[in-house]
């Protein structure tokens, strides 16, 4: 039997309203813990995604890859799910001998997609000041009771969360996209 | 009669009309009424009774200080009761119903207590309800509840939908008045973002109906002049029908928006909460006009002055053809010549003060309004509408000079600035002697972070009452709070009003001041909770000098409007009283919200599928088509059983768990929490956070562990997995995993800091599926692709793989006694593998089994559980689980905790096993009871039960329980009590009731 593929947590779920809600993914991730002056985290980061090393709360954008500072020695690293072993791969080589811990964490997460007002959508789950956000900032934060994070970058923005709250931040950013209702 | 005048109201369009019902009676309004203003068209001025004595009121104010206008709007899922009707917008098919009334508000049965009212004096309950003790429960609560609240409970869920929205800013200014628009715009020009609230559907104010005039305009020019220019700035936003309730630390603010009330619609959110964090408040929320003591002031008719011109001016309705005003300043003048404006009769002024000479006076004078200086009201006449007045000095006893008819009264006793958003977060008030007010204190403000002040009052919310005074406050607060965060940018111009030169007010706080006990036992002081003059003056008789304790004791300000007219003449009355002034009396504390808000707001979205997260495991959809009954597990839901058809719970579990003993049983174990811990130190951290030893664990191989907290106390379990030399993957207990993981960082950030180790919680990384039983082995084998046989693969080894096509990973680990493999698979592929495990378990006699049978057949085999056999109080040696504490480790944490003597005495409760004599199952949470009873006259205990089931392996009641001695006391019989009284006889016997070689897990 073949490798099957494997399933995002709501099967692309979608709303339609005055922003539309979509369910992205699977995409894969990867958990980079690492200080941030270790040696070959540069050559790490840039194999895993082609992207910098992010600065504090920033996200860096190459392609269909990201990097996202998490912490001063976290990195969550965003590509097509099938690419994560390779980017594996190239980050134990990069970080060889280097302490370091590096984990394909794709299935841990659900990624939603706002089309559309976006930042009404989220004012009204995240305690987000978005007159504050840097223009390439991934903020981490809160959606109502449950832990996550979002860039906006144009349009869509993009929400990832824990997959086991998948069908409760969907609920959520359906009821605040709901026709008629944007602030 | 309360009626429509035939031309006017700057508010309303007649040319939308809107049917609405009260009481079921059908009446006409129109666009732009309130409740209140559409009611008095309709000559309906009863509108409700009060809460003790049910007398009959009617609308007094016209804004939140309403006390009496209290109506149940809406029906069935739309039900909202004790909604003031002064702010309740008109709209089409709007149904309202009168409170606190039986049967009905023109006859109510309750008017009886009025006549009791010597009877029910203050502080009636406290004097009344305390012997016999046992009464109170029995008796006088229910009573009281029966009859307490105004409005009934709605009786149906909340059909409306509710959300909150987060907002932040420099400045926020509360009130959109002349002096909130003033202060937005000052604040905005300057350059810092601002939001701007008003509670109304309108802006400006009361400034267009006390007929002010703005640089040289009637004041609605430069109000709609102000909003615009503010609408076109980009940093400034502007909100209608958004009241901020309270203010909080770090200039955190609350603000319910009506976004539907007025236009319902099903789907849409009805109120949405503004949580606002903001760098400066301005409180520009104006000033609530007092009312006056006098006899009678209660009856419906009586009304505030600037309510009544509110009335006529906003909507074209008059409360009565001949109004009489009672005042003791200039400001109620303005009712005077507003009403003979419309055509109204104003057969007198009744003004307390011998001088009256400010400029108001002079024209009601010119007016041909007959004024009567030093006069006051020794009564009204008249019992469910006001029909006259009895005119006294005010400065006598009450001897009745003359009688005027009326229909009307327009009171005002002065003006109190509305302080309470100021003090919300501890700004202090001042009073001030000349104004007969209190004012924010500027110099004791609520500070922020910064310790500055926070919030900042304006206009005649900061005591300036008049516009000419207000706009110029308003402009320097606007250009003050936009500076102290930055922005120094413009200045805008500062309007500038007319000036009006009024004469002193005269402090009146019972009317005449010389009032007999009769006369001020119907002086009305809080409307709502019925409280007099002659209560509060009792009170302070009874020897309450505290304005809180009177409070309390007479209910005073505590009602739903909390206060708002009566706070300031009670206390007033309260000093007097005391022989004290009134700054030492002081005031209540004033607290959020300022206006009540409805808990649908509060709650927000959180209601239905979102009241809170439910976590899903990736088989969570499989197991709803199973019909699975889901329990609660932290904020997972897990399946407790899998009933089949005409099977009940118990019998579910009990074919669940002999199923898995004799063929196979398959567990959704993904809750399970796993970090991973790598680095060079990852062992030497295990070994400190177990109380065992894990740098030793071979590669490949499962171990068992303990982990403490500091003081020793068994926290979490789990089973250890080493995947590298410096790779461990640590197991958790479901509700442990945040925890764990974040005690783990804990413990690296802030003490091990240059340890190099680094953890993930990867718990939704994976699922985690348990196949259990006897032919755990054959269902793997059915699947194909990895060798799982005992030499492979042995009990408390892993090994990683694809079976079946999925990239796995297997522990052969077992928390039921029996041969397990625990496979973990990424979450994606997790619904597929379990469904996959299921059909090839199929000629085996799998059967899916929930936490109720993984409960049973641990406690079978003397498995702990983390939360039953420990509850934060119980140390591993207390579990017989010594032997997993390693006893060569120089440290771990918990191990100073358990050397201290209390925890190492062999006094302590210790873990065994029971087996009642009858085979009944031991009730939850039983004790071991001893002989004798303690110094409380309770029966002494030995012990206590930790978990206890059914055995369907056994066939027998089993249990696990903690008793004096331990595995010492085998064989003694012990008797547990029971719910229903009497005990149950039970042997002490291991805790291993199953397979105690530990044979049948390792083949």
């Amino acid at each position: 039997m073949s490798n099957p593929a494997p399933a995002s947590a709501l099967n692309g779920a979608a709303f339609t309203g005055y922003a539309n809600i979509r369910e992205i993914g699977p995409l894969g991730m990867i958990t980079l813990r690492a200080a941030p002056d270790v040696a070959g985290l540069a050559a790490a980061i840039t194999a895993a995604t082609g992207c910098a090393i992010p600065q504090m709360r920033d996200i860096e954008t190459a392609g269909d890859r990201r990097a996202a500072w998490m912490s001063p020695d976290e990195y969550l690293l965003i590509m097509p799910h099938a690419d994560v072993p390779a980017a594996l791969d190239a980050i134990a080589k990069a970080l060889s001998g280097q302490h370091h811990l590096a984990l394909d964490v794709s299935d841990a997460r659900a990624v939603f997609a706002i089309d559309g007002m976006a930042q009404s959508v989220l004012a009204k789950l995240s305690p987000t000041d978005f007159a504050a956000l840097g223009p390439k900032e991934m903020r981490r934060t809160r959606l109502a009771q449950v832990p996550a994070a979002f860039w906006v970058e144009g349009a869509p923005a993009t929400v990832i969360c824990f997959r086991s709250v998948a069908q409760y931040v969907f609920d959520l950013l359906s009821h605040a996209a709901k026709e008629g209702t944007q602030i | 009669m309360s009626a429509r005048l035939p031309v006017g109201g700057r508010l309303i369009d007649r040319n939308f009309p809107q049917r609405f019902t009260f009481n079921g009676r059908h009446m006409l309004g129109y666009s732009g009424d309130t409740l209140a203003s559409a009611l008095l068209a309709n000559d309906q001025m009863l509108m409700g009774r009060s809460f003790k004595y049910h007398r009959p009121r009617g609308v007094v104010g016209s804004g939140a200080e309403e006390p009496n206008a209290l109506l149940t709007i809406g029906t069935g899922p739309s039900t909202e009761p004790n909604q003031r009707a002064t702010q309740t917008e008109l709209f089409d098919g709007l149904t309202s119903r009168s409170q606190n009334h039986w049967p009905s508000l023109e006859f109510d049965i309750g008017i009886l207590n009025n006549y009791a009212a010597r009877l029910l004096p203050a502080g009636f309950y406290y004097k009344t309800f305390i012997h016999p003790r046992a009464a109170w429960k029995h008796v006088f609560e229910p009573i009281i509840r029966q009859s307490a609240g105004l409005g009934p409970a709605p009786q149906q869920r909340d059909g409306d939908v509710y959300e909150q929205a987060y907002a932040f800013c420099d400045v926020l200014v509360v009130g959109g008045g002349i002096a909130g628009l003033q202060a937005a715009l000052s604040a905005a020009t300057a350059g810092a973002t601002v939001i701007l609230l008003e509670q109304s559907p309108h802006w400006g104010g009361r400034a267009p109906v006390d007929g002010d005039v703005i640089d040289g305009n009637p004041a609605i020019d430069w109000i709609n002049a102000t909003v615009t220019a503010l609408l076109a700035m980009p940093n400034a936003t502007l909100r209608l029908r958004t009241g901020a309730v309270g203010v909080y630390d770090h200039g955190y603010i609350l603000a319910a928006e009506r976004l539907n009330d007025h236009a319902p619609s099903p789907d849409q959110p009805r109120q949405r909460l503004w949580r606002i964090r903001a760098g400066r408040t301005i409180t520009a929320a104006g000033a609530i006009e007092r009312g006056l003591s006098f006899a009678g002031n209660d009856i419906p008719g009586v009304m505030l002055a600037s309510a009544l011109r509110d009335y006529v001016v906003n909507y074209a309705v008059s409360a009565g053809d001949r109004t009489v005003i009672v005042t003791n300043n200039d400001d109620a003048y303005l009712t005077a010549i507003a009403l003979h404006r419309a055509g109204l009769s104003v057969p007198a002024v009744i003004d307390a003060r011998v001088d009256v000479t400010g400029d108001l006076p002079q024209q009601a004078g010119a007016l041909g309004i007959r004024i009567l200086a030093g006069r006051g009201v020794a009564k009204v006449k008249g019992s469910r509408r006001v029909t006259g007045v009895e005119v006294c000095l005010a400065a006598g006893e009450g001897t009745v000079l003359e009688t005027i008819e009326c229909d009307c009264i327009a009171m005002s006793g002065g003006h109190s600035p509305v302080v309470h958003l100021y003090s919300h977060c501890g700004g202090k008030v001042m009073w001030d002697e000349a104004a007969s007010m209190f004012r924010p204190d500027t110099a004791r403000p609520p500070t922020g972070a910064d310790g500055a002040a926070m919030v900042l009052a304006a206009g005649a919310s900061n005591g300036y009452l008049t516009a000419a005074e207000a706009l110029p406050d308003a402009a320097a607060a606007g250009a003050k709070a936009a500076a102290e965060m930055g922005h120094k940018g413009q200045t805008a111009k500062t309007a500038k009003a007319d000036a009006r030169n009024d004469g002193a007010i005269l402090p009146i706080w019972i009317m005449p001041q010389a009032a007999s006990i009769t006369a001020r036992a119907k002086m009305w002081l809080d409307y709502q909770s019925d409280v007099k003059v002659s209560d509060v003056q009792l009170a302070a008789r009874e020897g309450y000098e505290s304005v809180e304790h009177t409070k309390r004791y007479t209910t005073l300000g505590m009602a739903t409007d909390q206060g708002k007219l009566s706070n300031i003449n009670g206390l007033a009355v309260l000093s007097q009283a005391l022989h004290k002034d009134i700054p030492s009396v002081g005031t209540t504390t004033f607290r959020p919200p300022y206006t009540p808000v409805t808990f649908g707001t509060l709650a927000g979205e959180a209601r239905g599928d979102i009241f809170q997260p439910l976590r899903r495991t990736p088989m969570h959809h499989l197991h709803e088509g199973q019909s699975a009954y889901f329990e609660p597990v932290g904020l997972w839901r897990r399946p407790y059983c899998f009933p089949r058809l005409g099977e009940n719970h118990g019998q579910a579990v009990i074919r669940e768990v002999k199923n898995t003993r004799t063929n196979v049983g398959l567990l959704d174990a993904s809750t399970l929490g796993k970090i991973i811990v790598k680095g060079p130190d990852a062992g030497k951290f295990l070994d400190m956070l177990y109380t065992g030893v894990m740098s030793s664990l071979p590669i490949g191989k499962c171990r068992y562990g303990l982990m403490c907290n500091e003081q020793g106390f068994l926290s979490d379990d789990g089973v250890v997995a080493r995947l590298s030399e410096d790779t461990f993957l640590c197991h958790t207990t479901s509700g442990g995993a945040d925890r764990i993981h974040a005690w783990m960082e804990d413990w690296l950030q802030c003490e091990w800091w240059d340890w190099r180790v680094y953890t993930a919680n990867v718990t939704e990384q994976y699922a985690q599926i348990a196949v259990v039983g006897p032919k755990a082995r054959d269902v793997l084998q059915a699947l194909g692709g990895m060798d799982v046989s005992k030499d492979a693969l042995p009990f408390m080894g892993w090994s990683e793989g694809t079976l079946g096509g999925f990239p796995v990973r297997i522990y052969r680990i077992s928390f039921s006694g029996e041969l397990s493999y625990e496979i973990a698979v990424p979450a994606g592929h997790g619904a597929a593998l379990w469904a996959a495990l299921a059909q090839a378990g199929e000629g085996h006699g799998m059967m899916p089994y929930g936490t109720e049978a993984l409960h049973v057949l641990r406690a079978e085999k003397g498995f702990i559980m983390i939360g039953d056999e420990t509850d934060g109080t119980v140390i591993p040696q207390d579990l017989n689980l010594g032997w997993a504490i390693s006893k060569k480790k120089p440290d771990y944490l918990g191990k100073r905790g358990q050397m201290r003597t209390y925890l190492a005495s062999d006094t302590r409760w210790k873990l065994a096993g029971f087996e009642t004599l009858d085979g009944s199952v031991v009730p939850d949470g039983a004790y071991i009871i001893a002989d004798g009873v303690n110094a409380n006259g309770q029966r002494n205990t030995q012990g206590r039960v930790t978990s206890t089931y059914f055995s369907p392996t056994l066939g027998r009641g089993i249990a696990m329980g903690l008793i004096a001695g331990g595995l010492t006391r085998l064989g003694d019989v012990v008797e547990f009590n029971t719910i229903a009284g009497g005990t149950v006889k039970a042997r002490v016997i291991d805790p291993v009731f199953y397979d105690k070689e530990g044979a049948k897990q390792d083949v």
